[in-house]
This record gives C-alpha cells, sequence and structure tokens, in this order.
C-alpha cells in the first residue's frame, strides 16, 4: 500500500461516507451540506486519475454553483414555518429491489468489460496545458460554439426570470 | 505526480486547521458572561420582527443559475489562461470573441431587468 493508494482510500471513504449522510439524513440541510464532501471527494479522485481540468471543473462547477443552487432550492421548498424539512422512508420494498436491480446491472458490466490496460505509457502530468492548446487550435470552432450554448442558457434563464417585467414597465409609464 | 499537489494538500490542511482551531479557541477560552441582551440576535440592533425560517425569495434562485452561467465562462477561461504565452493574440481574439457573444447575453438580462432585485 503505497502513497496514492492511501490518498485513493482517503477520497474514496469520504466520498462514500458523506454520500452515505446525504441520503439518511433526517435533515435535507444536513444532506445538502453532506454533498459538498461527495463532490470534493469526486474531485479528489479526478486528480488521482490525472483528470486535473476535470477536477478544477468540479470544484469550481459543482462544489461553488449546483450546490448553492441546491441550497437555494431546499429552501424555496421550505412552506410553513412550523414544518421541519425532514425526510422520510417510504415504498421500501419497490426502491429497494430496483436499487439491487441497477446495482447488479453496474457490476455485471464492470466484471463483463474488457478493460483495455497499456503498460509502459506514462500519462501525461497535467492536461490543463494539452487541453487549452486544443481548445484554441484544433477545436477553436466547438470552443466558440459553446459559448453560444451558454448564452443559450443565459437567455432561457432570463425568460424564467422575468416573464412580467417589460409589460410592467410600461404599464407605469 | 501526487508530488505536484502538495501545495494544494498543505493549502487544505491550513484552510481546515485555521477555521476549526480559530472558533473553538475562542469557544474554550474565551469568557462567557451571557446577559439577556447579549443572547438576543442583534445585540445593539433592531428586534427581528419574525422568524428567519421563512421561505426565500426564488430572486435568490434566479441569481445562483447566472452564476452558475457565468462560472462555466471561468472553467472555459482557465486553460486559455495556463497557456496565454504561447497562444499569444490568437488565443486573446479567441477569447475575446467567446466572451464578447456571452457578453450580448448579459447586456439582454440587463436590458430585460434580470438584474434588478424588486
Amino acid at each position: 500500500m503505497n502513497l496514492y493508494d492511501i490518498v485513493f482510500y482517503f477520497f474514496a471513504f469520504v466520498t462514500l461516507a458523506s454520500a452515505g449522510v446525504v441520503v439518511f439524513s433526517r435533515n435535507i440541510i444536513y444532506s445538502a451540506f453532506a454533498l459538498l464532501f461527495t463532490f470534493f471527494g469526486v474531485a479528489g479522485i479526478y486528480v488521482l486519475l490525472n483528470a486535473d481540468f476535470i477536477a478544477v471543473s468540479q470544484i469550481l462547477i459543482y462544489v461553488g454553483g449546483i450546490l448553492v443552487l441546491m441550497l437555494f432550492g431546499v429552501m424555496l421548498t421550505n412552506k410553513v414555518i412550523d414544518v421541519e424539512m425532514k425526510t422520510g422512508t417510504l415504498q421500501t420494498l419497490p426502491a429497494s429491489v430496483l436499487v439491487a436491480l441497477i446495482a447488479g446491472a453496474l457490476c455485471g458490466i464492470f466484471y463483463v468489460t474488457d478493460w483495455k490496460i497499456v503498460r509502459g505509457v506514462s500519462a501525461p502530468a497535467t492536461t490543463t496545458n494539452s487541453l487549452g492548446e486544443m481548445f484554441m487550435t484544433t477545436y477553436s470552432l466547438p470552443f466558440e460554439v459553446a459559448s453560444i450554448v451558454l448564452l443559450v442558457a443565459l437567455l432561457g434563464a432570463a425568460m424564467i426570470a422575468r416573464k412580467d417585467r417589460l409589460p410592467q414597465i410600461k404599464n407605469q409609464k | 505526480m501526487l508530488e505536484t499537489y502538495i501545495p494544494i494538500g498543505i493549502m487544505i490542511f491550513f484552510g481546515v486547521t485555521f477555521g476549526v482551531v480559530m472558533s473553538k479557541a475562542s469557544e474554550w477560552f474565551g469568557p462567557k458572561n451571557p446577559t439577556e441582551t447579549k443572547l438576543s440576535t442583534y445585540e445593539s440592533g433592531m428586534e427581528p420582527v419574525r422568524s428567519a425560517h421563512e421561505r426565500v425569495s426564488v430572486k435568490y434562485y434566479m441569481v445562483a443559475m447566472l452564476f452558475i452561467i457565468f462560472d462555466i465562462e471561468v472553467v472555459f477561461l482557465y486553460p486559455w489562461a495556463v497557456n496565454f504565452r504561447q497562444l499569444g493574440t490568437f488565443g486573446l481574439v479567441e477569447m475575446v470573441i467567446f466572451i464578447a457573444i456571452l457578453m450580448l447575453g448579459y447586456l439582454y438580462l440587463w436590458k430585460k431587468g434580470a438584474l434588478r432585485w424588486d
């Protein structure tokens, strides 16, 4: 067991333990905060897989953005002051059967797949350099198209945000 | 390969340690003489009118949504910034186009009033 293994098991433990808290916590706010550590642990595993750019994206987007969105979503659902936000257990039998099926299918695929292991080829230390170079040279068109995709998302958010904003201003005048 | 991440590890370690030690130290070593005034929500401010456990406005959610979009823009900036010197003017022009397209959306949002809080 070398350093790499120790670090891997550390991140795997962080991910699984906090994912357990997400699922089993009775308070949904605790679940949302435990998700922070799940995302963080997954980012650590990405680093161990030599995918440093994915790890940075994971931290920036999921830890920094999606989690905030989820927390606001949780806060939005709190209807009345007296009602605590709790999670409950229902439909245990169908849920267990379904989860067992999905887990079995995933494990089956994992064992059936013929994993190609390349020996003697060392992975590059960092991927961000080559990724940035390819973004800017070979794949510059997809790179610019990505900004249009983001623009569409922005406009969609604007549409949801203020459906009635412009008519209101007209009415005020 | 792991050695390259030692600085990040050190920073996370000190960040966590500093936060935990500072908050716990003030809890353990600080004097505690609670009075009713001190225990109120805002010691020298206004009395709270009602419970803070209320449904928050959907506007916060909107801001978070917009934040994520510009967050993803920053993710695209990052590999460009790493190679900034090699890519030179060409890379700069490409990034200006990228940001200009998003700036259109930003201006639209601004004009539409999605950034206003009322």
